[in-house]
């Protein structure tokens, strides 16, 4: 147990200026590798009200499932187009969005992977600590039934983890909605 | 086998159910968050070594002075082992000496300061040191109940070494009267806890003829033992 940390407090709503630059939502260049992704949803509150002052922070491996990390010491190459990191604020009706790329499956425990997964963490005015929260793929069913994470969740609860494919699209987009609070609230883990 | 981050003692971060604080109650999660054990997707996480540091002084934006009580405040990020945490980025943010920020949503009727922007990014240095000179921020009133009014206080981001360790909070000063009555301050339950938000005023910091000082040290979240290893 640790005695000594900073506790957290809410980021508060007035951070825009400070922490937000529409730049850091787009997270890919024309050299990166790997398959064009949009990632966009909402942040909704427990009266399915959208959140327009929250802000959305990911990350994520790149297409060969390598975080460009010293720790990770995964024998797969790093992307010097791609570092992983995307930041966003919501809008008035709560939307946000990040233009990436499909990450690859990353090392789990011991011998097993972990399927493709894009880390999240939510911040907002009424939030005291933030929240933590992975977007899983739609088109991954096998990987995702096999993931040591997602199979830590209620069946039933899993699916608010896996985004959808908003339709026929280039680049592909997904959608991925987070619901703070009420019958649909998006799984957040203890990390 | 990955070390982990150690996990937070019970009461150190405020729970988000937190009735006190009205923005909480459509927005706080009402299921439990699921335990998971840490694997290279919380350990690793963004690095800004090449992010170049802005202003670390924050009195002078837009070429004139800033108005309001100059300060500075300086501290080291370390981590609960007491390793300091180098090249980690700091964001501020901050209201200004009449208790406004330069926001488009900030209705208090205070005034603007043209030349205060209260936003900065700076980088801690290779001993987890960081230090910058702002304006004291005013205290401002918010209606999360009647007469209520935050008390002064600096807003932290910051990243560490892994996601996992990602931390945002505020500093507040000493003596000041309204932290008893703030139910942010106070959604920590533990007291001690609580205190550390506290920054200390320093005579060592302080710049004669200049500014006082106030002394804030953040602490991130250490690792577990290598497995294997006592």
């Amino acid at each position: 147990m640790s005695t000594r940390l900073t506790p957290s407090q809410t980021v508060g709503p007035f951070f825009g200026p400070a922490l937000i630059r529409a730049s850091d939502g787009r997270m890919a260049d024309g050299g990166t590798r790997g398959e064009r992704i949009v990632i966009e949803g909402r942040v909704l509150d427990g009266a399915g009200a959208p959140v327009p002052d929250a802000m959305i922070e990911v990350w994520q491996a790149n297409a060969e499932g390598r975080y460009d990390h010293r720790e990770d010491t995964q024998e797969k190459l790093l992307d010097p187009n791609f570092h992983g990191f995307g930041r966003a604020g919501t809008g008035a009706s709560g939307e946000y969005q990040f233009h990436t790329i499909k990450p690859g499956a990353v090392a789990g425990e011991g011998v097993a992977l972990q399927a493709p997964h894009i880390n999240v963490c939510v911040f907002a005015r009424g939030l005291l600590h933030h929240l933590m929260t992975r977007i899983y793929f739609p088109d991954e069913s096998a990987a995702n039934s096999a993931d040591p994470i997602l199979n830590l969740v209620e069946p039933e609860r899993r699916a608010t983890l896996v985004a959808r494919d908003a339709g026929k699209s280039s680049p592909r987009i997904l959608r991925f909605d987070i619901v703070l609070q009420g019958d649909h609230e998006t799984v957040f883990f203890d990390v | 086998m990955i070390a982990g981050y150690r996990r937070p003692a019970p009461g150190v971060h405020p729970r988000n159910d937190a009735p006190a604080y009205a923005s909480t109650a459509q927005r706080a999660p009402r299921k439990h968050a699921i335990k998971i054990p840490h694997t290279l997707s919380e350990i690793t996480g963004p690095r800004f070594d090449s992010t170049p540091a802005l202003s670390a002084d924050l009195t002078r934006f837009d070429g004139g002075a800033a108005l309001g009580e100059r300060i500075i405040v300086a501290g080291r990020v370390f981590d609960d082992d007491g390793r300091a945490i180098p090249h980690a980025l700091i964001e501020l943010w901050q209201a200004n000496a009449a208790g406004r920020y330069a926001h488009p949503t900030d209705q208090h009727d205070a005034p603007l300061d043209p030349h205060f922007s209260g936003v900065a990014r700076i980088l801690t240095g290779d001993d987890g040191e960081y230090r910058f000179i702002t304006i004291k921020p005013g205290a401002y009133p918010w209606r999360n109940h009647p007469n209520a009014w935050r008390p002064q206080h600096i807003h932290f981001s910051l990243f560490g070494p892994g996601f996992a360790a990602r931390l945002v909070t505020q500093m507040y000063f000493p003596g000041d009267p309204l932290l008893a009555l703030d139910p942010i301050f106070n959604s920590i339950a533990d007291p001690v806890a609580r205190e550390r938000l506290i920054s200390r005023f320093e005579l060592e910091t302080t710049v004669a003829e200049y500014a006082l000082g106030y002394q804030f040290d953040i602490v991130l979240r250490g690792r577990e033992a290598t497995p294997g290893q006592d």
